[in-house]
């Protein structure tokens, strides 16, 4: 397959796909296409041929601003060790319920 | 009223239902030739997932005829036909191609005038305006027939319909891509118009098909104007311009009579369930 000129003059896009009512979109992959509608089109054959959504969003690649790998141990790792944040330490008074 | 009367008026002739059946049979084969080879591999998805469209709209129909067939009784068959009850597979994989109904445009391969068969490169551009002009046509045709008094024909048409929307979206958006895209697109995309559009006076050609097709519930002349508006609006949109209409030769592809392509794709299509009846996977 030529994919050259595809890959050269098309953006890249991220693709969300929400796969039933009341759940969330999910990142499931990313394409080339030439803008929004025909982004929407591809992901639509791509990513949901199997029945696995219902909604799909797709967002340009680089207008994703993500955290750099490199600054994972400063960010994250802090968190470690605190793990008094997970509220299982609390007892939860049962006219309180499912929390 | 006598039953059989009230049954023969709501069943659709068993030519039709083949007729439509071809249709899609073989441009669904035709469009399963991008497999593997299209010009980016979203692309290839895209135009699979509508030959397997195609393909599963021609089996509902295919088991529809098989069905009824087998329900007459009759006792002549073609010597070609494997024996037993008539199936999907004994439609689509032992009549000849003097028996299929299809149009000639579904036949034509993927490029322009005449080179060989098997010769010349696939052209996307053959490809997107063929399936735009038959997808607008079969927009038309499935509400027509989801509203037939044929009951089982009518969820066929209502399931194709929510299809070829889909299809006729995905061609025309890319016809207006390469029409209002690069010199080079627009080249190629208005050859295919100039090339393919005399095909399709087969559609508003009177035929024996057109007679059954009333009786199942479509008139396909009727959807002449709304196909030229539509067709017409898109070329417009793509900056593409409708080569004047000529009096010529008119395809006789839905009365058996085809060009030499439909031998060659039904060989392909065909060659492995001759060579092996009743082979499954």
């Amino acid at each position: 397959m030529s994919t050259q000129p595809a890959l050269k003059d098309w953006p890249l896009w991220e693709v969300f796909v929400r796969s039933k009512q009341g759940l969330e979109h999910k990142h499931c992959g990313s394409l080339h296409a030439s803008d929004s509608a025909h982004a929407l089109q591809m992901a639509r054959d791509v990513y949901t041929r199997r029945q696995e959504g219902v909604s799909i969003w797709v967002v340009p690649s680089h207008l994703i601003a993500a955290s750099d790998p490199e600054d994972k141990a400063l960010m994250f790792d802090p968190a470690s060790d605190k793990i008094y944040r997970h509220p299982t330490f609390y007892e939860i008074p049962d006219e309180v319920g499912h929390m | 009223m006598d039953a059989r009367v009230n049954a023969a008026a709501t069943t659709a002739p068993t030519d039709y239902l083949l007729h439509l059946a071809d249709n899609a049979v073989v441009l669904g084969q035709r469009n399963a030739e991008w497999c593997g080879h299209a010009p980016i591999l979203e692309e290839d998805l895209a135009m699979a997932n509508q030959a397997l469209d195609l393909i599963g709209q021609a089996r509902l129909l295919y088991q529809l005829a098989a069905t009824r067939l087998n329900a007459e009784g009759r006792t002549s068959r073609p010597s070609a036909w494997p024996a037993g009850p008539i199936t999907e597979d004994t439609l689509a994989y032992f009549r000849a191609d003097r028996d299929f109904r299809n149009y000639t445009l579904q036949e034509l391969p993927h490029h322009t005038g005449l080179v060989p068969a098997s010769g010349g490169e696939r052209d996307w551009a053959i490809t997107i305006v063929r399936n735009f002009f038959y997808a607008t046509l079969m927009e038309g045709v499935w509400e027509q027939l989801a509203q037939s008094p044929d009951a089982d024909l009518a969820a066929v048409a209502a399931k194709s319909l929510k299809e070829v929307r889909y299809h006729v979206r995905h061609a025309r958006d890319w016809l207006v891509r390469l029409g209002d895209g690069t010199a080079e697109s627009h080249r190629r995309a208005q050859a295919a118009v100039d090339y393919l559009l005399p095909f399709t006076a087969e559609f508003w050609a009177d035929s024996d098909v057109d007679s059954q097709a009333a009786q199942a519930g479509s008139a396909v002349p009727a959807l002449r104007a709304e196909w030229d508006r539509r067709v017409d609006a898109a070329l417009h949109e793509a900056t593409l311009t409708r080569p004047p209409a000529v009096d010529g030769y008119v395809p006789q592809g839905k009365q058996g009579v085809h060009s030499e392509h439909l031998s060659y794709l039904l060989g392909e299509m065909q060659s492995l369930a001759r060579a092996h009846p009743g082979a499954v996977w």
